[in-house]
């Protein structure tokens, strides 16, 4: 036998009010492991939009306030298509593509979908007055004042799954459809599928890769066949311009504010400033939460330890009377404190883990993984602040007085 | 060998000074088996605390063995305790959430004993006690006896050369209170010092040597028959 037996059969004799007193420890633990998994894992995600969309920018019909990149065109506003072909004609430096969309919404056998038209790049060169602008295969823009970046790689992208990626695609047929991972195993539907939208026969072109964003959840055709079908006329939802570098884009926003006054233009910067602003609002308040609730679980921890010396005043007694050090008995509530703690950071940590992985997919539609480094966080915390709140008790009990073997009968 | 020089005890309390102890000088030889029996107040467990070296006296000092206790510190005085003194306690003092095994171990743990020397020590102490039986059973599931039986083996554990007993029969009854005072006296026989507070004349004639106390000071009242 030695000193953590005691300490754990101890423990097991009366859990109930160590367990109950730990609930705040744990609850802060949770809260802490919860809101950083969250929040790190927003930050990633925003760190990765910004790496392979950084340099894009949104045109938007200017009363449009946006959340989320991805739902850039999902707000009903409209603005005519001809400003597309304004855009392509101020050949302005640093622009690598343009991506014209409208979003419609349809049925396909009784279920709604979200029909988004998009425009692909062999439009561009197909319009004769733009065919003159494209120099090398670059369709609309100019190459001027862009740094050389990857997205030069241009005709690389024949392949329809590129509309996952690179946000473009370079062939689109009238009567084609392009599935969202998502949607397609909701319809059942695979490539070469007939499915009947908008009153039109539609073949299904491709499904692309899961992205993790709404982009998984739409379809996809042809900008004009959605114009047409569903009423809307020449209009469209939102123009993505792809840039190709950062720098460009700084004076791209100029210039395009100046090409088009009456829109509303949106750097990806932007769109995710807010949320950046809610995370690190998020991640004080999560350190604020558990201040508190280890402040309130320390207090409480320390009461059930007094509690605990009081009632155990003659076993201390006793142990004293037979051989047992003040060092001894200290170790033996400090002990005690300690497997609390670490058992209650570890409570927390699943706890907060699991509310991160429910909560992370439905608040900010992020997927979460177990963060190791929060554990050990965790846990110190946890561990330190219950041993703290036993040091008092700890020391009464090595303070008390053997003679008190003695004493009643 | 024990020797108290002009011991005395005083406790304050409610701004009165009570005499627990009143100037005693006693000396307990190698060996003894001494009574110290007295009317309730009359400084008996004050006496014995001070012997088990829990218990500074206001003044006059202590000598065990030739070495002044309450010059010790606290700890060395502890481990000292731990060493040559065991204790029988009118109400056992088990550790109520660990078996009979577990409980006679606790001083043998404090001694850092290993875990097999710990198990070894204690099923012999046990049998020695008659209660080889019972290793397992927790204190609530034994009688009053055997509970008794398993602080005598935990007193026994480090083979200590003095017992110190606060009336260790006084929650028994007349059966098991002969069995307890038959062990004490085969411990006695093994060499042991021991000395027992008792209120029981019947226990006390178990003694060679019985102490009276009145109002904390002692009378040396009997010296028995020749072992
Ligand atoms: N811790 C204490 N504080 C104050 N007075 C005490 C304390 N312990 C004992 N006394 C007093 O000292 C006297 C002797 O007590 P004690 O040694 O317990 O006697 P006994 O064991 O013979 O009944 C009593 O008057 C008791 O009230
Ligand atoms: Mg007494």
């Amino acid at each position: 036998m030695k000193l953590r037996h005691m300490i754990w059969k101890e423990l097991w004799q009366r859990p109930t009010p160590m367990l109950t007193s730990l609930l705040a420890v744990t609850l802060g633990v949770t809260a802490l492991v919860a809101i950083q998994n969250i929040t790190v894992f927003s930050e990633r995600k925003i760190a990765g939009d910004m790496e392979s969309l950084g340099a894009n920018v949104l045109v938007l019909p200017p009363s449009v306030t946006l959340q989320d990149y991805y739902g850039a065109d999902m707000h009903g506003h409209t603005m005519p298509e001809e400003y597309v072909t304004r855009l392509a004609l101020a050949r302005l430096p640093g622009v690598e593509n343009l991506a014209p969309k409208l979003c419609v919404e349809a049925d396909v056998d009784t279920i709604p979908v979200t029909l988004t038209g998009i425009l692909p790049k062999s439009e561009f060169q197909a319009k004769a007055s733009w065919q003159g602008l494209g120099m090398l295969g670059n369709a609309v823009g100019s190459d001027r004042g862009c740094c050389a970046t990857a997205a030069d790689t241009g005709e690389a992208d024949n392949d329809p799954n590129s509309l996952a990626t690179t946000r473009t695609i370079a062939e689109l047929g009238d009567r084609d459809v392009i599935l969202g991972r998502d949607l397609a195993s909701q319809l059942g539907a695979k490539i070469g599928d007939t499915l009947p939208l908008l009153g039109e026969d539609f073949i299904v072109l491709t499904v692309l890769p899961s992205t993790g964003t709404i982009d998984d959840g739409r379809m996809f055709a042809h900008l004009h066949s959605v114009q047409d079908l569903s009423g809307a006329g020449p209009v469209v939802n939102v123009i993505e311009i792809m840039a190709c570098c950062e720098d460009a884009a700084g004076g791209l926003i100029t210039n395009l504010s100046a090409e088009l006054p009456e829109t509303r233009i949106v750097t990806i910067a932007q769109v995710v400033q807010t949320q950046i602003a809610v995370n690190g609002l998020m991640s004080r308040l999560s350190w604020v939460f558990l201040s508190i609730l280890l402040l309130v679980g320390g207090a409480s921890i320390a009461s059930v330890m007094y509690a605990n010396v009081t009632e155990r005043r003659k076993e201390i007694g006793t142990l004293m009377a037979i051989g047992a050090s003040r060092n001894f008995v200290t170790q033996m509530f400090l002990g005690k404190a300690a497997v609390l703690g670490l058992a209650g950071g570890a409570a927390g940590f699943v706890v907060g883990t699991i509310v991160a992985a429910v909560l992370g997919p439905q608040l900010l539609g992020i997927h979460v993984r177990p963060m190791p480094m929060l554990l050990g966080v965790g846990m110190g915390t946890a561990t330190i602040v219950a041993v703290l709140a036993s040091l008092l008790p700890a020391r009464r009990a090595a303070g008390l007085d053997p003679c008190l073997v003695f004493n009643d009968a | 060998m024990y020797q108290l020089n002009s011991v005395t005890q005083t406790y304050e309390r409610r701004g009165q000074i009570v005499t627990a102890l009143d100037n005693s000088d006693l000396t307990i030889p190698d060996n003894d088996f001494i009574a110290i029996v007295g009317p309730s107040g009359s400084g008996k467990t004050t006496l014995l605390s001070v012997l088990g070296g829990m218990l500074a006296p206001s003044t006059g000092d202590v000598m065990l063995d030739g070495e002044s206790l309450y010059d010790l510190s606290v700890e060395e005085r502890t481990a000292l305790r731990g060493r040559k003194i065991g204790f029988v306690f009118q109400s056992f003092n088990l550790i109520s959430w660990l078996t009979a095994r577990e409980n006679v171990q606790i001083p043998l743990m404090l001694s850092d004993k290993t875990a097999k020397q710990q198990e070894d020590r204690a099923m012999e102490m046990l049998d020695r006690v008659g209660l080889s039986d019972r290793t397992d059973h927790r204190p609530s599931e034994m009688s009053q006896g055997q509970q008794q039986r398993v602080a005598l083996a935990r007193t026994l554990a480090n083979d200590p050369q003095i017992i110190l007993a606060d009336e260790p029969t006084g929650n028994l009854d007349s059966e098991t209170r002969q069995q307890v005072m038959s062990y004490l006296n085969e411990f006695h026989k093994d060499g042991r010092t021991i000395v027992m507070v008792t209120h029981d004349a019947e226990t006390a004639a178990f003694a060679h040597r019985t102490i009276r106390l009145v109002a904390g000071v002692t009378n040396e009242i009997a010296m028995a028959r020749a072992a």
